[in-house]
């Protein structure tokens, strides 16, 4: 069972990290992480308030600890965040190429006007 | 060029008669590179900010395709590593139409001196290159390459880092140009050897490769 909990936990990391890491709508994008926020949120008050209802649930899993299984969700939390922030640094960092090239090209003399009039 | 005051103004005017126009794209060098280069008489390309050797070597063919009269593009090191009979016989070869691209291999002669980890490494990244394109490279990882107006115009390169070579080498295996290769020398001067890439950079160049 513990066997079995584990490979659902590593085949869902890789398939969200992989659906996050592949372009697609930015909009779209930004919701998933908002409703996976809010579940992660939702489920650490719960489990505060409730920790035995987390262990029972630990157990059907076969996990065992409750904490074991926080930790778990946490890993996977820990992983998409850092997958999507990847992604969102790898198009701030295209934007600001994009932008520092045009005033690179902007600012320096235009190439023609250097031919009629060498120095 | 990033920092390379030193030598940056020997190696333009070393190109000079042979190349009348010369872009250097400074990447936010802060030892007064663009002095030295301007002086030199390069046109310099400024970066506002370092963004890495990939994002200048793409700045630097959109400037030089700004003129229309532009045929051949050639890419240049600018710390002196290139020797200019190579380019110059690359860039002939451009221009008499042999290939729409001449790209720089120090492994077709005996004239370069490596240390026998880096050619292992170099060597893996060309069968890298040729598993990955099946353009049967000799050298993936060489700044001296000469392009034609319609392939120069054609490359878009997004790695701002090391991983660029990679990339250009799949974005001219992807437009199926005709290529060929020519030996050239590199010559490692103490100076080059202490600011060029160290090993552990081939670490980065996959990483940026496995997750861009």
């Amino acid at each position: 069972m513990l066997i079995f909990v584990q490979i659902v936990l590593v085949i869902s990391v890789l398939l969200v990290s992989i659906a996050l890491m592949r372009g697609g709508s930015n909009a779209r994008h930004l919701a998933i992480r908002r409703v996976l926020l809010v579940i992660f949120g939702i489920s650490a008050i719960f489990s505060v308030f409730f920790p035995t209802v987390v262990s029972a649930a630990a157990t059907t899993l076969g996990i065992g600890r409750g904490t074991d299984l926080v930790l778990y969700a946490t890993l996977v939390c820990f992983f998409v965040f850092m997958a999507t922030t990847y992604q969102r640094f790898r198009h701030a960092e295209n934007s600001l190429t994009k932008l520092a090239r045009r005033i690179a090209l902007d600012e320096a003399v235009d190439p023609q006007q250097r031919r009629s009039s060498p120095k | 060029m990033f920092n390379e005051a030193k030598v940056v103004g020997d190696v333009i005017r070393g190109l000079l008669p042979q190349f009348p126009n010369i872009v250097c794209v400074d990447d936010g060098s802060s030892d007064g590179s663009q002095a030295v280069a301007n002086a030199a008489g390069a046109v310099v390309v400024q970066h506002p900010i370092n963004l890495g050797q990939g994002a200048a070597l793409q700045t630097g063919l959109e400037y030089a395709l700004q003129d229309p009269h532009t045929a051949c593009v050639i890419t240049f090191d600018a710390d002196g590593q290139h020797r200019v009979e190579d380019a110059r016989d690359m860039a002939l070869r451009v221009l008499a139409g042999e290939a729409d691209v001449i790209l720089g291999s120090r492994f077709l002669d005996r004239r370069t001196k490596l240390s026998r980890m880096k050619r292992l490494v170099l060597k893996t990244a060309a069968l890298q290159s040729r598993l990955a394109t099946g353009m049967n490279l000799t050298d993936a990882h060489n700044g001296l390459r000469a392009f034609n107006r319609n392939v120069a115009s054609a490359i878009h390169l997004t790695q701002n880092r090391m991983a660029h070579a990679s990339e250009l080498v799949h974005q001219l295996a992807a437009m199926k140009v005709n290529w060929k290769e020519q030996p050239v020398e590199i010559i490692y001067t103490d100076y080059s050897k202490s600011k060029g890439q160290s090993l552990l950079n081939s670490v980065n160049i996959l990483a940026e490769l496995l997750f861009r």
